[in-house]
């Protein structure tokens, strides 16, 4: 399974952590060039499959490519070309932000000693820290610290960056910052992998979108790919939605559902004309009818379920 | 993965790289060591010990036949209050000062989450094994040399720093002395380079340093308490610490080796089994902090 032109290829990645599958099975494809939206509420696996594709954590089953590589066995060839944010920022409290990336940087074997001050500074100004960066770790706010994380994924060039939850603990001008620095980041020719729990917050720049439930991809393609493989709507805002449910089962309608306001059901297929003649001639008063196509934000929604509930 | 990177067989230069690479890592992990308040406060109660030994020496009157050997010997001369700093550190706060150091390697790394990020920088995990312990051997080492020579500073400002009389009643001049006091230092050195061991495997099982330390400072101070208890001769040859008082045969005229050589080796021992156990471990590990 060696796809030449995939980033980042998995088949049949799987974690159980005991006997909880907490990634189950998924086949990733992340073309290369491409802004991935990996989307799942908490508790799904995203930072469980982002670990996993790092080397952190050893997978119980499937395979992983990166960058053309087999991972674990090529991680040190290819680390040093990804960069990587999990899991929110970690770095030593009692040190500045500078000395913290002074430190990620005489880490790296890779890196160029004569270099590291003019990188360091350049990281710190391209996510607009560069006045703090004297400040103690400690002493940083929560969207500083997201933001040290950034710049210490982009100490060198990379061609590879795997972003979990890049926004968290945003401003709204840092999120935006976040989304023209992936735009640029793109432009120069990086793959970037970016994972929410938020579709809201990706769906401007991602080209390409994989949804996790409870550890399965339940969607994954290109932005309209995962969009056409959603169904049509039809609502019918009627006074008496027991009758008119009733009909619409009668024309084979699936997914009936009563709402407060009327009927709402999946035409798959049967003529909107068709469904307002057998309404009508059944006597059912119709106030309103339409068939729309669900927005990504629904189909985000229908696919992952709705509310507070954590999947475990 | 390292099995990989090993066989993988660099090329010359890209050894000699990372060689460089790793004394980088080493001089950025001793600064932090160095620059964490607790560790600089460690390194004060150790200097202490050698202060409150020579100020008590110097004020009280002197008392035969009680306590260690050299302490009666410290008010003739400097050097012996080092000795005596370190016969009283080696038991406790040596061994605990190990230990802080010890809990920050791995588990420290972990439990601040930073342990994730310097492994994806990325650092293979055998290379980040070997520097940590590096790193916590050297700090041991600074920690008996700084004992050693609070205690000469202090003991020679103190009570002179003339011609050493030896255990053996036998006198040799200050330069033989302080050659004979650093053989003891990287004695105890050594011996410390193996409850280091231990604390390296300890800090790659958990995530909690507090824990860690606690834990190693326990298995410290047993060995001790196994040490003093008479039925377990048969085991205390292999006890890492029973050797750890041979370091006053330095002292000795001339100077007696037989203990000394065996405790270098039980130390070498249990550098090599808890290194290789904690090589294991961490290989193996899943970073999920
Ligand atoms: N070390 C661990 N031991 C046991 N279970 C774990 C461990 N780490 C994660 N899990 C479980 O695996 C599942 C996936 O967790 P993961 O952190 O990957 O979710 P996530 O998608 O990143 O969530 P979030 O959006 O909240 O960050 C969860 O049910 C979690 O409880
Ligand atoms: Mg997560």
């Amino acid at each position: 399974m060696t796809h030449a032109a995939s980033a980042i290829t998995t088949t049949g990645l799987t974690k159980l952590f005991g006997k909880q599958a907490a990634v189950d099975g998924i086949d990733l494809q992340v073309p290369y060039g491409a802004v991935y939206g990996f989307l799942g509420p908490n508790g799904s696996g995203k930072t469980t499959t982002i670990r996993m594709l790092l080397g952190l954590v050893h997978a119980s089953a499937g395979e992983i490519e990166v960058l053309g590589e087999p991972i674990p066995g090529g991680l040190s060839r290819i680390l040093p070309r990804v960069g990587s944010l999990v899991e929110g920022p970690a770095f030593h409290p009692y040190l500045s932000g500078r000395a913290n990336l002074a430190r990620l940087d005489a880490a790296d074997r890779f890196a160029d000693p004569s270099t590291s001050r003019t990188r360091i500074d350049a990281a710190l100004e391209r996510v607009d820290l560069l006045g703090a960066a004297r400040k103690r770790y400690r002493a940083y706010s929560l969207g500083m610290r997201q933001r040290l994380a950034i710049a210490a994924a982009l100490l060198t060039p990379r061609d590879l960056l795997v972003l979990d939850e890049p926004t968290n603990g945003l401003d709204p001008q840092g999120t935006r910052e976040v989304r023209s620095l992936i735009a640029s980041l793109t432009g120069e020719g990086a793959t970037i992998l970016v994972s929410s729990h938020l579709l809201s917050e990706v769906e401007q720049i991602c080209s390409h979108l994989g949804i996790l439930r409870q550890g399965r991809l339940v969607a994954q393609g290109t932005v309209d790919e995962v969009r056409s493989g959603s169904r049509a709507v039809a609502e019918v805002l009627t006074a008496s939605p027991e009758e008119a449910a009733t009909v619409l089962r009668g024309l084979g309608l699936a997914d009936v559902t009563v709402t407060t306001t009327g009927v709402r059901a999946a035409p798959d297929g049967v003529d909107p004309e068709r469904i307002v003649a057998a309404l009508v001639g059944a006597g059912v008063g119709v106030r309103g009818f339409a068939v729309q196509s669900p927005s990504l934000e629904d189909l985000f929604v229908s696919l992952t379920g709705e509310g507070f509930d954590v999947s475990n | 993965m390292s099995a990989t990177d090993l066989s993988a067989s660099p090329s010359a230069p890209a050894r000699s790289r990372t060689v460089v690479a790793s004394l980088r890592l080493l001089r950025s992990e001793l600064r932090i060591i160095a620059g964490r308040r607790r560790n600089q406060a460690g390194i004060l109660v150790l200097a202490s010990v050698p202060v409150l030994i020579a100020v008590a020496l110097k004020f009280s009157q002197p008392r035969e036949g009680r306590g260690p050997d050299f302490i009666s010997s410290a008010t003739s001369n400097g050097i012996f209050v080092s000795l005596t700093a370190l016969s009283i550190e080696i038991a406790l706060f040596l061994p605990l000062a190990v230990a802080a150091l010890a809990g920050d390697t791995i588990a420290g790394e972990a439990n601040i989450g930073t342990l994730r990020y310097l492994l994806t920088v990325p650092v293979d995990r055998t290379r980040l094994l070997a520097v940590k312990f590096v790193s916590l051997v050297l700090g041991a080492c600074f920690g008996v040399l700084v004992v050693a020579v609070t205690g000469v500073i202090v003991g020679g400002a103190l009570f002179g720093l003339g011609p050493t009389t030896l255990l053996s009643g036998s006198q040799i001049g200050l330069a033989d002395a302080l050659a004979r006091l650093a053989l003891a230092v990287l004695y105890l050195s050594a011996g410390l380079a193996g409850l280091a061991a231990i604390g390296l495997f300890i800090s790659t099982l958990t995530e909690q340093p507090i824990g860690a330390m606690i834990a190693i400072t326990v298995v410290s101070t047993a060995m001790w308490i196994l040490d003093g208890i008479p039925q377990l001769e048969w085991l205390q040859p292999w006890l890492l610490v029973h050797y750890w008082t041979a370091f006053s045969d330095a002292f000795r005229d001339p100077i007696f080796y037989e203990q000394m050589r065996q405790g270098l080796l039980v130390a070498l021992g249990y550098v090599v089994v808890f290194v290789s156990l904690a090589w294991a471990r961490f290989t193996q590990k899943d970073i999920t902090s």
